[in-house]
């Protein structure tokens, strides 16, 4: 046995392959759970009663559903591209599982003398690797598109490619701040950054007033949410719109485009799409844990160490789960050249400003706390975008191209 | 044989295919999807030396932004098989073949003549550069110290590019709309260009 290990490379490459192997299947299980979790408060929110027949609650209906798409008939359709429509769905897959490689989901663990780090690869380019998992899952969808030799499928490819290249960019740029307050790009040394409580870091240096009352903050935690507000705002949406879902899913509106990229596709590899599409709710939604609400940081008791990690991860990750779903069930779909106009005109500058600001107060950390700075830009902040906001009729005119014609602005 | 060396096998067949496919490739898209492939193996071996924000830069510019835009064009122009086959420029592939020449030979010659240049010295440097630092910081400092001049004069030069494409593509779409406020009587309502 031992000279297996040692030709692989050492029991770290055991720990490695296993923990890839673990993390796979508790995600494909996990998918299982969100897939079933949409439909039942999906349900709840219209008074409906959702799956209830299969399984404790309907629990395994999403199994059921999984076992009918993977017997179905594989189909192509005539006019394919053979190659490019089967690996499409693939990469669009691929792409979702590869961003969870970066998430902490854990503290760490030590297992026979080895020490079990609950992250697949602490890279100390995390954030990055988050955006580049992103970009190449353009590809799955551009590709499924073009290659199903169709018209509903093009447009839809069109129209996600689009909106995923543009708020890519917001998505990356609302990234920074986090950067810079952090100095890092490790999404570990992120986690650990934001341990403890907000009294024990600078939050209330400088100010007597506010240092007498810092223990009544004891109990506050020490999240980036409460610094970089306005970045969590524009991360939520950018990631949102990433992730191709309500109210950003005009890709897939179904209404006007079939099912738009995926019209094509069917069986197996419609279940890769599927399966690509909860899988990126889920690594957005824990990106957003770690980056803004303490990763796996929550009270624990002394016993069972690693559990309560985990378990703090898995809750604070379902919250935002469903809030995606609670979004779904509320927002209708943006029109397309006002998806446009928000990415563009509005999160783009906003987070470049936010960089800005942040950026400024980071350099001098002499007097004020910078907690207590951040907090009064982000006032300021906040209330210039509203300003902004509310927009002046020359804007509004130039998101309707035949008004413009018109002379009617 | 350690597992590096088995990985580096791996992305160098997996380069070296694609690359070649992309060359015979006879379908614009195929094409540029082997290049993808071939650029992510690039990718790869960043990795195996360390290099991780190389790496997931080249991943990130060329394969997910420049490829995709890429892709974009030959996808929505329609590329035909048929046009693929048809030489717009007669002396591009005599060019191309002497270019390719002088391209070959430098790489000989640095293959050749390179290490004997750089030394082992210079890859344990590197290797070194990559742990202590870490490859973030290391490429930060050089890049906003030393080369921060050249690194800025390229931004303003790739803004430079993508307002004047936008100046030069934009479309309009009325002969009537190219009027100036100076042409129109007073009072009369300043038609907006249609982009």
């Amino acid at each position: 046995m031992n000279w297996v290990i040692d030709l692989i490379g050492g029991p770290q490459t055991v720990i490695a392959i296993a923990k890839v192997l673990i993390v796979f299947a508790s995600l494909l299980v996990l998918m299982i759970l969100v897939v079933w979790a949409e439909r039942r408060i999906l349900a709840d929110m219209q008074a409906r009663i959702g799956p209830n027949r299969w399984g404790p609650f309907g629990l395994l209906q999403t199994l059921a559903d999984g076992i009918k798409l993977i017997t179905k008939e594989d189909f192509r359709p005539q006019l394919a591209d053979r190659w490019t429509y089967a690996a499409a769905p693939v990469i669009a897959a691929v792409a979702s599982f590869l961003a969870f490689a970066v998430v902490p989901f854990g503290d760490e663990v030590t297992i026979a003398g080895h020490r079990i780090d609950f992250i697949l690869s602490d890279l100390n380019i995390g954030l990055l690797f988050f955006l580049a998992a992103g970009s190449i899952g353009v590809y799955g969808v551009a590709l499924a598109g073009w290659s199903s030799g169709s018209k509903y499928p093009l447009l839809g490819a069109v129209r996600a490619s689009a909106q995923m290249i543009s708020y890519e960019i917001a998505l990356g740029l609302s990234l920074i701040p986090i950067v810079l307050v952090s100095g890092s790009l490790s999404t570990k040394a992120i986690v650990a950054a934001q341990a403890g409580s907000v009294q024990n870091v600078t939050f209330f240096d400088g100010i007597p007033v506010l240092e007498s009352i810092s223990r009544y903050f004891e109990y506050v935690p020490n999240w980036y949410i409460w610094s970089q507000w306005p970045a969590f705002l524009i991360f939520l949406i950018a990631g949102i719109a990433e992730t191709n879902r309500a109210p950003f899913d005009l890709p897939e509106a179904e209404s006007e485009l079939v099912a738009g990229y995926m019209t094509e596709y069917g069986g197996a590899k419609f279940l890769m799409f599927f399966l690509g599409e909860y899988l990126h709710i889920v690594t957005v939604s824990a990106m957003a844990v770690t980056l803004f609400f303490g990763g796996w940081n929550g009270p624990a008791p002394d016993f069972l160490g690693w559990v309560w990690p985990l378990a703090w991860f898995l809750f604070k990750t379902g919250l935002f789960v469903y809030l995606f779903v609670w979004l779904r069930a509320t927002l209708p779909r943006l029109r397309y050249d006002r998806l446009m106009w928000l990415g563009w005109k509005r999160l783009i500058p906003a987070s470049l400003l936010w960089i800005a600001v942040t950026a400024v107060v980071n350099i001098d950390n002499a007097q004020l706390s910078r907690n207590w700075k951040l907090g009064a830009f982000g006032v300021m902040f906040a209330v210039v975008m509203v300003w902004v906001g509310k927009g002046d009729p020359r804007l509004r005119s130039a998101v309707s191209p035949q008004r413009r014609l018109d002379g009617t602005t | 044989m350690t597992l590096e060396m088995v990985v580096f096998g791996v992305t160098f067949v997996v380069a070296l295919g694609s690359s070649l496919a992309m060359v015979f490739a006879r379908n614009a898209v195929h094409a540029a999807l082997f290049l993808v492939i071939a650029q992510v193996a690039l990718a790869v071996t960043f990795l195996l030396q360390g290099a991780y924000f190389v790496a997931a830069l080249q991943i990130i510019v060329y394969a997910g932004a420049i490829m995709v835009l890429f892709l974009f064009v030959i996808m929505l122009l329609g590329v035909d098989k048929r046009d693929a086959l048809i030489e717009p420029l007669p002396a591009q592939r005599p060019l191309a073949v002497g270019l390719g020449a002088l391209l070959a030979a430098e790489v000989i010659y640095i293959v050749f003549k390179g290490i004997d240049l750089v030394g082992d010295a210079g890859g344990e440097a590197i290797t070194a550069l990559n742990r202590d630092p870490g490859n973030v910081l290391a490429v930060a400092r050089v890049l906003f110290s030393r080369y921060l001049l050249p690194f800025e004069a390229t931004s303003i030069l790739l803004v430079v590019a993508v307002v004047g494409v936008m100046v030069l593509t934009r479309r309009i779409s009325d002969v009537a709309d190219l009027q100036t406020p100076e042409d129109l009587p007073a009072g009369a309502p300043v038609k907006e260009i249609a982009v």
